[in-house]
């Protein structure tokens, strides 16, 4: 396995009795996009809490790049925002804090990722009191207010509405162009057409398809991917 | 009907005109219940956060004893703090029976549990949807601690305003550990239970007034705090 890669080994998590989750080898390059699509209960945010070590699996491995393995180097932004009840600003600085930062640092480099945000007529809102859209990309923020080399996103746009999700999409890019890993969940094709350099469809707990996002879309690796991209119900397709 | 009229409007001359062994009464109930607050908040709070966020054996166990002890008999606390502190008890040395240190310490055994019990649902509710955010930040155990605390702020003060409410409104433990002496440990529930085996009904309605009031003020403050948490969208 080259070093530079982020890699899965023997991957299998199950509850009871059930595998939800069976990844014999997965590598994701570094430095590009990867988007992992899939219907629902396809295990996608069980992959990215495993690799971002929030759950532990039953067996396997999951290995970064050295710079990138300590999860002070990661962070994450969840379906639903989680911010505390605090100012808006205020749930920047205390990331930060935590990250070592004295308060007057935190302070201002919140301030700016306010305003990198569009958030800056919001500083001294409590930060529950804000719509769905601006929280999360407040948790947008925060997180890359520490400067990840990883980002890991799990469906930060579910239940926003298109204008929101135009402005968390445009924070993405923003982190995608200043060469951060971003590592996101999504069940929208198009939203992984739009962000997305490689492509992971997953479907029952496991890898269907790997590809970059131009044969993903023009060349669909088997017949999962194109029922997939044709909106059509993906059944019990997996080859045992 | 006549005699609860007239006790009533004594009572009220009582109170409005600031009869001082009345008032010395209040002020002693106050000191020990806020005392008693204090320090079961001190004990209450950290065993509650503990049982809240810790992963150790028994666990469970413990939480359902705690929560069992909600619900412990004044009278059989009094009598334990009696036992202990009586000449014959492990603890007669420090002469602490009928002092209102004894009565500190019965209040303080009587709502510690309260107190930890109500704030360990509490911190558990705050822990459990930040804990996959803390994790994520990297938050030490000691900085997890200050958060949760700080998050459920609005919610402990709660946990603290029910444990004064039990406190003062208690009578069974602080009767027999203080023994109701008069200018020493007599506080108002002892004083409303003499007065009105007495047939002094105008002193007991006084008191009972004042204490009536003070858990109307507790709940207000509780009312207070609610609204000014979902006013901030803090909840």
């Amino acid at each position: 396995m080259s070093e530079l890669h982020v890699g899965l080994r023997n991957i299998t998590l199950g509850f009871g009795d059930q595998l939800r989750l069976d990844i014999p080898s997965l590598d994701l390059a570094p430095i590009c996009s990867t988007m992992i699509l899939g219907p629902n209960g396809a295990g996608k945010s069980l992959l990215l809490r495993v690799m971002h070590g929030l759950s532990q699996p039953d067996t396997g491995t999951v290995r970064f790049p050295k710079e990138y393995g300590n999860r002070s180097q990661q962070a994450m932004v969840f379906q639903r925002p989680v911010l505390l009840r605090r100012t808006a600003l205020a749930n920047i600085s205390f990331a930060l804090k935590v990250r070592g930062h004295n308060s007057q640092e935190a302070g201002r480099i919140a301030t700016t990722w306010m305003v990198r945000a569009a958030l800056d007529h919001l500083v001294n809102v409590p930060a529950r009191r804000l719509s769905g859209g601006e929280q999360q990309r407040l948790c947008l923020a925060r997180a890359l207010a520490l400067e990840p080399k990883i980002l890991f996103l799990d469906e930060p746009c579910a239940s926003l509405d298109p204008n929101a999700i135009v402005a968390v999409e445009a924070l993405v890019q923003d982190a995608i162009d200043l060469g951060v890993k971003v590592i996101m969940v999504t069940h929208d094709p198009a939203q992984a057409q739009r962000l997305g350099s490689e492509i992971v469809l997953m479907h029952q707990g496991r890898i269907v398809a790997q590809q970059t996002k131009m044969d993903f879309f023009n060349f669909p690796q088997n017949d999962l991917v194109s029922s997939f991209l044709a909106g059509k119900p993906l059944l019990s397709h997996i080859k045992e | 009907m006549q005699d609860f009229t007239e006790s009533f409007w004594s009572s009220l001359t009582l109170i409005f005109t600031g009869d001082a062994e009345l008032w010395s009464i209040v002020i002693l109930s106050l000191q020990v219940s806020l005392m008693a607050v204090a320090l079961a908040a001190l004990m209450g709070v950290p065993t509650g956060a503990l049982l809240a966020v810790g992963k150790f054996r028994g666990r469970q166990g413990i939480i359902i004893f705690v929560n069992s002890l909600m619900g412990l008999p004044p009278v059989v606390v009094g009598l334990c703090v009696y036992l202990m502190l009586s000449s014959a008890g492990p603890l007669g040395v420090l002469d602490l029976l009928y002092t209102p240190t004894a009565m500190i310490i019965a209040q303080t055994i009587l709502i510690t549990p309260i107190i930890a019990a109500l704030s360990r649902e509490t911190i558990q509710a705050v822990h459990e949807e930040y804990r996959d955010q803390f994790t994520s930040l990297c938050l030490n155990n000691w900085q997890r601690l200050q958060a949760l605390l700080w998050e459920a702020r609005f919610s402990l003060l709660t946990a603290l305003l029910a444990g004064f409410g039990r406190a003062i409104a208690e009578v069974g433990a602080v009767m027999i550990v203080g023994g109701n002496i008069n200018h020493l440990t007599r506080v108002m529930t002892t004083s409303i239970a003499l007065e009105t085996s007495k047939g002094n009904l105008s002193v007991a309605l006084a008191l009972g007034t004042i204490l009536v009031l003070i858990a109307i003020l507790v709940n207000a403050a509780l009312a207070v705090v609610g609204t000014r948490r979902r006013e901030a969208m803090h909840v």
